[in-house]
C-alpha cells in the first residue's frame, strides 16, 4: 500500500483516530507521518503528563495490601462535580475545584512527588488575599507562641498572645 | 475579518531582536493558571458553563481596566479555520490543546501579539506573555499585572493552602510556568547537550521542544521551564529558571568560542553549505531547513555571515511551518508541494543577500 499522504513512499504506518466518535483511518509512510505530527504540533507525543501523573496515582495502592484504606480512598467521590477517585487518577486531572477538598486526603503524597511540596507559598489574590495573609501571620505567630513557651519565654508568649488576639479581632471583625 | 492580521503575517513581537542574549535566548515566555469559581474545569464544563466562562472573563479585557495594555482583540476557536488555528500555534500564540481540544475556546490577543489569554483551554484562564530574549522578569512583570486585572472583577479559585487550583495536579499553587527558548546548537555539535540537560533535570526544570510537550528539539532549539509550581514562591521560580539560563548560555558561549578556535574551517563549511543550500535547493523539508537555518543562526553570531538578521531568522522558523506555508501558498498542498514551496521561499528570502 502507497502512503495516502504523497503516494509514492510506502505506507508503514496505519493508525485510527477516534475524535468524538468519528473515526478516521492513516496509512502513511514515516516522513508523511513526521510531518503530520508537526502539522497539529504536540499531538504526535501521545504519551502526555496526564498519563504519567496517573500512573503517580495509581502506586498509591500498589505494593500494599487491599485495606480498608484503600478502599476508601477508591471510593472518594467530589459532591460538587461528580468526579470519582478512580476516574481521577485515570485522567490526571481534577474535574473542578471542590475535587481538592474532596481528594484532600490523598494529595499530600501526590504534591510531594510531583512538587516535593504540599503548601502554596507564592502569590496571593488581592480580594481575597488580605485575609489569608492574616491567616498566614496569625499561624506564624503560634509557632513563636509555642517555641516562647517551650523555652519558658513567658514575657514574650504574652506580647506574642497579645498581637494573636488583636489579629484574630480583626479578621472577625472583617 | 479583522484577526487576519494574526495569521497573516508572521511577525510576531516575540521574533524581533531584542532583549539581552539574543544570540541564543529566542524568547523568554511566562503563562500563568487560573480557574473560576464555583464553575467546573473545562474538562468538564458542559458547553453552558464553557460559555459562562467565556461571558465572565471575555468582558475584563475589552473595558477600561486594560487600559495601558494596548488595545486587544477576542477570537472565538470556532470562527477560526482549521489552517488559521494551525497558525496561531506555529507562532506560539494559542497552545496545541486550545487549537484541538477546546470547547468555547477564545484567545484575546493584543497589537504586538506579546501578550495572549486563553480562555476555556485545560483550564479556564491562560494567561501567557511572550518576550523577545531573555526577559523573563519582564515577562512575568507583564503577565502578573494582568492577573491582577482579572482578579479585580472575577472570583478565582483559590485555596489556603493549596493556592490557586488548577485542572492538572503539575501546575497547582502558582499556576506558573516560565519557560526560555534556547537556541544551543554548539553544545550539541561537541557532544555536551545531553549531559547539561539532564542537570537542567536535576534542579527541577525541564526540557521540551518548541511546541512544548511531546515535541520534538528541531533545529537545536529548546525550551527549558520549571517543572514545580508548588512550595515555591514566583520569584524563586523565575530567579531559578534565569539563574540556570544563564549558566546555560556561558556553556553554549564557550562551546561557540572552541568550534571556532578548534575547527573554524569545518564548522565556516558548514556555515556556507547550509546558505547555499537553503539559497539554491528546489525541495526542502522541514527538519532539513530547521538544521540549516540553525547553521545560518550560528554563522551570524560567529561573524561567518553577514546576514540575515536574527528576526529574519526567527520568521522563517515560523513561516516555513506546515501550516504557514499552506496559508501563503494554499490550503490543498501535499507534503511535496509543501517541500517545494518551501524552498522557494527560502530562495527568495536568503537568495537576494548574496
Amino acid at each position: 500500500m502507497l502512503c495516502q499522504e504523497c503516494g509514492v513512499k510506502p505506507a508503514t504506518l496505519h493508525f485510527t483516530k477516534i475524535v468524538s466518535g468519528e473515526k478516521t483511518e492513516f496509512h502513511i509512510c514515516e516522513s508523511c507521518a513526521r510531518e503530520k505530527g508537526e502539522l497539529i504540533p504536540g499531538t504526535a507525543g501521545g504519551f502526555s503528563i496526564h498519563s504519567l501523573l496517573s500512573g503517580l496515582l495509581d502506586l498509591e495502592g500498589a505494593g500494599k495490601e487491599k485495606t480498608a484504606a484503600t478502599k476508601n480512598v477508591q471510593g472518594l467521590h467530589c459532591e460538587n462535580c461528580g468526579m470519582t477517585y478512580s476516574q481521577f487518577s485515570k485522567l490526571g486531572r481534577f474535574g473542578c475545584s471542590s475535587c481538592y477538598k474532596y481528594f484532600d486526603s490523598t494529595l499530600d503524597p501526590l504534591f510531594r512527588r510531583v512538587h516535593g511540596s504540599t503548601a502554596h507559598v507564592g502569590k496571593l489574590p488581592k480580594r481575597a488575599g488580605a485575609q489569608i495573609m492574616c491567616k498566614r501571620q496569625v499561624n506564624e505567630l503560634k509557632q513563636e507562641l509555642q517555641e516562647s513557651i517551650i523555652q519558658e519565654e513567658f514575657e514574650t508568649a504574652a506580647q506574642l498572645r497579645d498581637q494573636i488576639r488583636k489579629l484574630e479581632k480583626e479578621m472577625a471583625q472583617e | 475579518m479583522s484577526s487576519l492580521r494574526f495569521t497573516e503575517q508572521a511577525l510576531s513581537n516575540w521574533m524581533r531582536c531584542g532583549g539581552s542574549h539574543s544570540e541564543i535566548v529566542i524568547s523568554s515566555r511566562m503563562r500563568i493558571a487560573r480557574n473560576l469559581e464555583h464553575l467546573p474545569f473545562p474538562l468538564l464544563a458542559s458547553a453552558e458553563q464553557a460559555e459562562e466562562a467565556l461571558e465572565q472573563l471575555a468582558p475584563v479585557f475589552q473595558g477600561e481596566a486594560a487600559e495601558g495594555f494596548g488595545s486587544f482583540e477576542l477570537l472565538r476557536l470556532d470562527d477560526l479555520t482549521e489552517l488559521d488555528k494551525k497558525v496561531l500555534v506555529e507562532k506560539h500564540l494559542i497552545s496545541p490543546n486550545l487549537a484541538n481540544d477546546s470547547r468555547g475556546g477564545a484567545v484575546i490577543l493584543n497589537e504586538d501579539e506579546s501578550v495572549s489569554i486563553m480562555i476555556n483551554e485545560e483550564d479556564h484562564l491562560r494567561i501567557q506573555c511572550l518576550f523577545p530574549g531573555l526577559q523573563v522578569k519582564e515577562a512575568w512583570e507583564r503577565a502578573t499585572a494582568i492577573d491582577d486585572i482579572f482578579e479585580a472583577s472575577v472570583n478565582y479559585a483559590f485555596d489556603d493552602r493549596r493556592g490557586y487550583l488548577t485542572s492538572c495536579p503539575t501546575n497547582v499553587g502558582t499556576g506558573l510556568r516560565a519557560s526560555v527558548m534556547l537556541h544551543l546548537p554548539a553544545l550539541v555539535m561537541t557532544h555536551q547537550i545531553n549531559r547539561i540537560l539532564s542537570a537542567v533535570n536535576q534542579v527541577g526544570l525541564t526540557v521540551r521542544g518548541i511546541y512544548g510537550e511531546g515535541s520534538e528539539a528541531v533545529g537545536n532549539i529548546f525550551q527549558i521551564s520549571n517543572q514545580i509550581t508548588l512550595g515555591q514562591t514566583e520569584s524563586e521560580i523565575i530567579e531559578n529558571l534565569h539563574s540556570v539560563v544563564t549558566q546555560i548560555i556561558e556553556h553554549e558561549r564557550n562551546a561557540r568560542e572552541r568550534l571556532l578556535s578548534d575547527s573554524a574551517l569545518r564548522i565556516t563549511d558548514r556555515i556556507k553549505r547550509s546558505y547555499g543550500i537553503l539559497a539554491y535547493a528546489a525541495v526542502m523539508e522541514l527538519k532539513e531547513s530547521a538544521q540549516r537555518l540553525s547553521d545560518l543562526r550560528l554563522g551570524v553570531d560567529l561573524g561567518i555571515l553577514e546576514g540575515p538578521s536574527i528576526s529574519v531568522l526567527n520568521e522563517l522558523n515560523v513561516k516555513t511551518q506546515p501550516g504557514f506555508l499552506q496559508k501563503m501558498f494554499g490550503d490543498e498542498l501535499s507534503a511535496t508541494e509543501r517541500d517545494m514551496y518551501r524552498a522557494k521561499l527560502l530562495r527568495e528570502t536568503l537568495g537576494t543577500q548574496h
